[in-house]
């Protein structure tokens, strides 16, 4: 009968041979040594794009994910090539990525925190994406974001308007294209002073998370600023649907404007609830009572119907921009064309935000010369760039927030078709919604140094 | 004085479709004594009724000849719908206005066949399984719906206007001579506390003075002794089954306009009827809707702008602390017989 005497020594020995069989696979790979995370070493490279494929955003998730396509299918010299053929930087030429073929995988979001954390985990330890895009919510935004800068891979975020994400929670390894609370804000804020005056008296119905508040935060102190007086400020669960007890006290508060500070499924309810209850039949201190909602967004105007007409907000792109305002927004028609003729229906501006930021990852891999976050972020810090819809734009190297101009939409009284749901009424130039990147709605957060992982 | 007036004019509405609901979850579980989770989705469906009539009544083909271009440059033909050619611009017209009172006709039929399905195909299944298991089959059933619609439909809400003519809003304020604008009312919730208080007016009377309503009532008090009289109490209360997805249908298509229905819509739903139904008392009619209006008024209050300055987020715990409360002092419910879910 044998018997087992574990000793010390042998202990140590058999835990040292253990631990380095489990660490021979990781070393074999090669960001093992490469010197980053994932870094690609055979004929194709992996990107992971994390969109809401369930849940309240799916149907912008689906958009997210039809542009992504089209992005790969550019990058790898299939299709008429759409931005490619204005984008101001000629790096990228239709080869892949520095000779790589584009590959991706996708992963579904949820527009919950903890799922999308999940999935991009999985989609950068066992795809091996080098680069993780994507998202409708600030919240996911944040959290991948932060989940991206531990893991060394770069974050090139989709939708997301919280100023948060390039403000108290921006990272190193983390670019936002989309425009934020606080350009919405300074945007707005003329238009309705010219629309509405400069006396008016506003009450806020905010989303309960991290958006709602820094829209609110930025749409109050630039109207506040024009002499408008906010009368009360209330917050709503995110999981409201009707929002009725919210709307009656609004007509008893002596506000004669509400803006909606809701985005998404939230939006379309309270923007419906408070048509339905004649808010914007009243006439309230001798004015006609107003609404308006900060973030716009086509799919979601589609949900609100005919209650978007005359309304008022702000948004990042739309398809119409360059047919409607010149050769400024070269880019716009090119993706208009590709994406309409492949899928049947115009772009949103949440689909224009994540072609652009899988362009422009891939144009400062091959800038710098290499798939190395490090590389990415010294590519894209400060880097200058056109013809990608929205004009001349600077991605500034403090926060890593684009910059570029923002427009001021009115839902459209007669629409022609189906598609022509808003009207630009103002194109509010980016030096007049460029802040200071200490900007105090902005501060408490720094980028850190750029993590290559490994 | 007419901040409170208002809340309890939404409290109503809130209160009528949680009545519905309820009335027709207690129903299922009163005769069938099925615990079931895919009611919301039923409520939700029917908001899809309306939805799917809609467009079948703006069902169109293309026009032979262009009148302009579209998004992308292309030769673009207008769509001619069927209900013009076939009813005239003016009726097709007035039909399409009309499309979610119309569906109740649309929506009846439906409900009931996907009523009798879901009990004769799965749920009869479970009736000697422990509550737990029909609760998670229902469920299970419940997220099935609800990503079947999403495939279908899409996840964004589909806008679902009530009728012109029901478009504003009425002016209780001056007619009680409050200020005029300060209690101001939307006409098709006015509509849906009626209608709703029709269909209960309905279920009740029909439980109440038919035959087939007596054996049913008769069912749910002593199943046993009724199956022993020859009855056979099992057909009645599949058709009850039916009765009650049709009423929860009916309920999710005249809601449409008051909230654009979208897939999850259900799930909104579902939880609070079930505090609705506990807290009536399991398998008691009446006490779903005393309970529905109820928790409806009394989250209505909860949201007050006063309120929740002194309690911030109340709004969202109230009927939860309202059922903890009424089950803690009286575990059956306000109107439930004893011995019913108590073992």
């Amino acid at each position: 009968m044998s018997t087992f005497n574990p000793t010390r020594r042998g202990l140590i020995q058999t835990g040292v041979v253990a631990g380095a069989g489990l660490a021979l696979p990781t070393y074999l790979r090669a960001d093992g040594h490469s010197g980053f995370t994932n870094a690609p070493t055979g004929d194709t490279v992996t990107l992971g794009f994390n969109v809401p494929q369930s849940g309240p955003y799916a149907d912008e998730g689906a958009d997210e994910l039809r542009a992504f396509e089209l992005a790969v299918e550019h990058l790898n010299g299939e299709g008429d090539g759409g931005m490619l053929q204005t984008f101001s930087s000629k790096a990228l030429d239709g080869t892949g990525i520095m000779g790589k073929k584009v590959q991706f995988v996708t992963g579904d979001t949820q527009t919950k925190s903890d799922a999308a954390r999940a999935s991009a985990k999985s989609m950068i330890e066992k795809d091996g994406a080098v680069m993780i895009s994507g998202g409708s919510s600030s919240g996911v935004a944040v959290a991948v974001q932060a989940l991206c800068q531990e893991a060394g891979v770069i974050f090139m975020a989709g939708l997301t308007h919280s100023n948060d994400t390039t403000g108290k929670d921006r990272k190193a390894n983390g670019f936002r294209h989309f425009f934020n609370s606080y350009m919405s804000g300074a945007a707005l804020a003329p238009i309705l002073a010219a629309e509405y005056g400069a006396d008016r008296k506003a009450y806020h119905l905010t989303a309960d998370y991290n958006w709602g508040y820094t829209t609110e935060e930025a749409v109050r102190s630039s109207t506040e600023a024009l002499g408008w007086e906010t009368v009360a400020a209330v917050k709503t669960p995110l999981t409201s649907t009707d929002f009725s007890s919210y709307i009656a006290p609004v007509i008893q508060s002596g506000a004669d404007v509400l803006v909606l500070n809701h985005y998404g499924g939230n939006m379309i309810n309270s923007l419906t609830n408070a048509v339905q209850f004649g808010l914007r039949d009243q006439t309230v201190n001798g004015k006609n009572f107003e609404i308006i909602v900060p973030l716009y967004s086509e799919l979601m105007a589609r949900g609100a119907g005919a209650n978007i007409k005359g309304i008022i907000g702000s948004q990042n792109w739309d398809w119409s921009l360059e047919d409607k305002l010149g050769s400024r927004y070269a880019g716009t028609n090119a993706f208009v064309k590709s994406f309409g003729t492949k899928y049947g229906f115009p772009p949103s501006q949440a689909a224009h935000t994540c072609y652009v930021q899988t362009l422009l990852y891939a144009d400062a891999v091959t800038r710098g010369g290499s798939f190395n976050p490090c590389s990415v972020d010294e590519a894209l810090t400060d880097f200058e760039f056109d013809g990608l819809g929205n004009g001349p734009t600077l991605y500034r190297g403090d926060d890593h927030q684009c910059f570029k101009d923002v427009l001021v939409v009115r839902g459209k009284e007669n629409p022609e078709n189906e598609f022509d749901l808003v009207e630009i009424v103002e194109v509010t130039a980016a030096d007049k919604v460029t802040y200071a990147a200490d900007h105090p709605q902005f501060a408490g957060g720094s980028l850190g140094t750029c993590n290559p992982g490994a | 004085m007419d901040a409170i007036f208002l809340q309890i004019l939404n409290g109503l509405d809130k209160g009528s479709a949680y009545a519905l609901i309820a009335l027709g979850l207690t129903l299922i579980f009163g005769t069938l004594g099925v615990v079931n989770f895919a009611h919301g989705a039923l409520f939700m469906i029917g908001a899809f009724c309306a939805v799917t009539f809609s467009q079948i009544l703006t069902l169109s083909h293309k026009a032979t000849e262009p009148t302009g271009t579209d998004f992308l440059g292309n030769p673009k033909f207008d769509d001619i719908m069927y209900v013009h050619e076939w009813f005239g611009q003016s009726t097709g017209d007035w039909m399409i206005d009309w499309a979610v009172p119309l569906s109740i006709l649309f929506t009846v039929p439906v409900m009931i066949a996907i009523g009798f399905i879901m009990e004769r195909g799965l749920i009869k299944h479970f009736y000697n399984r422990p509550h737990a298991d029909q609760i998670l089959v229902t469920f299970g059933l419940a997220i099935l719906l609800g990503e079947l619609i999403k495939y279908f439909y899409g996840a964004n809400p589909y806008p679902t206007p009530a009728p012109a003519a029901f478009a504003g809003s009425f002016d209780f304020g001056a007619m009680l001579g409050f200020d005029p604008n300060t209690i101001i009312y939307p006409y098709w919730r006015l509509i849906y506390f009626c209608f709703a208080a029709v269909v209960i007016g309905a279920v009740f009377a029909f439980l109440q003075f038919t035959t087939f309503g007596m054996v049913v009532r008769a069912g749910m008090a002593d199943r046993e002794t009724v199956g022993l009289l020859g009855i056979n109490i099992d057909k009645r209360f599949t058709i009850m089954f039916g009765i009650a997805a049709a009423v929860t249908g009916m309920a999710g298509a005249m809601y449409a306009p008051i909230n654009s229905p979208n897939y999850n819509m259900g799930m909104d739903f579902l939880v609070l009827s079930f505090v609705v139904v506990v807290v009536g008392g399991m398998g008691s009619l009446p006490g779903a809707v005393l309970a529905g209006f109820l928790l409806g008024i009394v989250e209505s209050f909860a949201s007050m702008g006063a309120v929740l300055e002194v309690i911030p987020g109340i709004n969202q715990i109230i009927i939860y602390l309202v059922a903890i409360i009424i089950l803690l002092t009286r575990p059956r419910g306000l109107l439930g017989r004893a011995g019913v879910m108590e073992d």
